[in-house]
């Protein structure tokens, strides 16, 4: 077996064990962090294949990111694990229904075009050989439309998102730090002029 | 199998031959630290320990890893002991491409820049695993402030480096620093000047470090994240907190600044002299700035309240760093010399500088 094969066996069964983890944990903080083991693992697997630009977009986006967020997320729930298990009868059947769909499609994908014998050989690149400008350049001219449609739809997801959370509540507070800023001492402080009071003999 | 094993072995010397420096660096760095607060603050700062102090970091180092580890109860155990180890791993590991002279690094990977802003991202979950499992409200509590706050100057930072790759054409390291060469009006601080300054205060945000450190909070959440470690457990906190200060004043000076360029380059007069010669001490000069310039800061600012921290990140740097991106874009296309867009953005920043002063002046008079 070679050096590369037993990287790759090693990363593969983290990756298998992790994400079985993920749906197996109790706790929904461990779930969170299994899921960032697999993506990882995934990762290595991908630079493996010396897709290095996707590994290295795959850490950046979904570990370093949406993971953080989603940890945020989930550490501020608290969420009772208890309520969330009493419906498990109950929604049985619908997830054993998405459940058989789901296999039956990656049935269909593996047994259909894909293996070692149905794709093209991979072929190995020298080393200057630059995956992020290849990605780029398909990127860019190819499928520049998708591309484009893609950006547009995520600008809208995030506007919506932001849409469906802001509410005018009548009594939220603010600061104006634009207006914090011009304060001068003139609009705050008043130097009042007395007499002198009389002397506590 | 025997050459692969030499290889290796190759490698891992190669390795200690950056980690050793660097550690020896981050206990310096903390010895400087209290010297020049120190100094800053009219104290001598420590004295005690060795010639002028000069020990004081061998002597802390050793005082922690003699302390016990004290785990608090109904703490995580697993995720409390693996947290500092998640926050130095990914902050050594970026050293992995970060090239120090001329050929001289230890993986001269194609995209580097990516590499390293995807190492400095993965640095908070040792912060955000630490406030969970320790089962401390105030680590808690700290864990989400970093976790906020790196989510947001993240996005500013890569932007930063978004125009570093337009400008050089390249995401590799060492192929930025060699398209800056030609002088220091040819360094991409000069026409990047605003992502170069978004770039390091953003860096000093990603650090947790003052005036952005209210992860830590002494003076509110006592120590934040790391409050119920004690001993190693901390140390190594501490450790991967000066490891990152030191990693992200060396890429401010190899994006910006042309690494271990001279200066002097292209003067007519000290062309052919050693002071043009690009060298390592260059590089070592550039970094050890920028790595002052965080102990500077930490001694003149106070701490940011913590709304002004979201709307500087999110209101304040990420349009600055879009606009510049759109401006950059219109120069390549343009065909104008980034030599030229330099002279006119540092122009433009000193008129306006010395104008608000100028400003300031007459008002007061």
């Amino acid at each position: 077996m070679t050096f590369e094969k037993v990287v790759f066996y090693l990363f593969a069964t983290i990756l298998v064990l992790a994400a079985v983890r993920v749906i197996t944990a109790r706790n929904p903080v461990h779930a969170a962090l299994f899921l960032v083991l697999a993506f990882f693992s995934s990762s290595a697997l991908w630079i493996l294949i010396e897709a290095e630009f996707l590994a290295i977009t795959l850490v950046l986006v979904y570990v370093g990111a949406v993971m953080v967020l989603f940890l945020f997320v989930v550490m501020m729930l608290n969420i009772n694990i208890d309520v969330m298990r009493e419906g498990f009868i109950k929604y049985l059947p619908i997830g054993v229904a998405v459940a058989i769909i789901s296999a039956i499609e990656m049935g269909i994908v593996i047994t259909g075009n894909f293996g070692a014998d149905k794709s093209p050989a991979l072929v190995r690149k020298p080393a200057d050989y630059s995956n992020t400008e290849a990605i780029g350049q398909v990127l860019y001219t190819e499928y520049l439309f998708a591309f484009e449609v893609a950006a547009v739809l995520l600008l809208v997801a995030i506007v919506a998102a932001i849409a469906l959370t802001m509410r005018k509540r009548p009594n939220t507070r603010y600061q104006n730090p634009s207006s914090q800023v011009v304060v001068r001492k003139e609009d705050r402080l008043r130097v009042v002029k007395m007499d002198v009071e009389d002397k506590q003999s | 199998m025997m050459e692969m094993l030499i290889d290796l072995g190759f490698v891992l010397l190669k390795v200690f031959a950056i980690i050793i420096p660097l550690m020896l660096g981050v206990a310096y760095l903390t010895y400087a630290e209290r010297k020049l607060i120190g100094y800053m603050q009219i104290r001598v700062g420590p004295n005690r320990v060795g010639p002028k102090g000069w020990l004081q970091p061998i002597a802390d180092a050793l005082k922690l890893l003699m302390k016990e580890i004290v785990i608090p109860t109904n703490a995580n155990k697993f995720l409390f002991v693996i947290a500092p180890m998640l926050s130095i791993g990914p902050s050594l590991a970026a050293w992995a491409v970060v090239p120090f002279s001329e050929g001289l690094v230890l993986s001269n990977i194609d995209a580097s820049l990516l590499y390293v802003l995807a190492m400095t991202s993965l640095g908070v979950y040792g912060v955000i695993v630490a406030g969970w499992a320790s089962n401390s409200k105030y680590a808690f509590l700290g864990a989400m402030r970093s976790a906020a706050q790196i989510v947001a100057y993240e996005i500013a930072m890569g932007f930063a480096l978004v125009g570093v790759l337009m400008a050089a054409h390249s995401i590799n390291l060492y192929e930025i620093v060699m398209q800056q060469s030609g002088g220091i009006w040819h360094w991409y601080w000069m026409p990047l000047l605003p992502l170069f300054l978004v770039y390091f205060i953003s860096g000093v945000a990603e650090t947790n470090r003052a005036p952005f450190d209210v992860a830590e909070g002494e003076s509110e959440i006592v120590a934040g994240f790391h409050v119920e470690y004690s001993g190693m457990t901390f140390a190594v906190f501490f450790l991967a907190e000066y490891a990152n200060i030191i990693l992200i004043s060396v890429l401010t000076a190899l994006m910006f600044m042309g690494g271990w360029l001279s200066p002097f380059q292209g003067i007519p007069l000290l062309e052919s002299t050693f002071l043009a010669a690009p060298s390592f001490i260059w590089f070592l000069a550039k970094s050890a700035f920028f790595a002052f310039l965080f102990l500077w800061f930490r001694a003149t600012f106070p701490r940011y309240r913590y709304d002004q921290i979201m709307r500087l990140g999110w209101k304040v740097f990420i349009p600055i760093t879009i606009i510049w991106i759109l401006v950059l874009g219109v120069v390549i296309a343009a065909k104008v010399s980034y030599v030229t867009l330099g002279l006119a953005t540092v122009g433009i920043a000193g008129a306006y500088i010395l104008f608000n002063k100028l400003q300031t002046v007459s008002r007061s008079k």
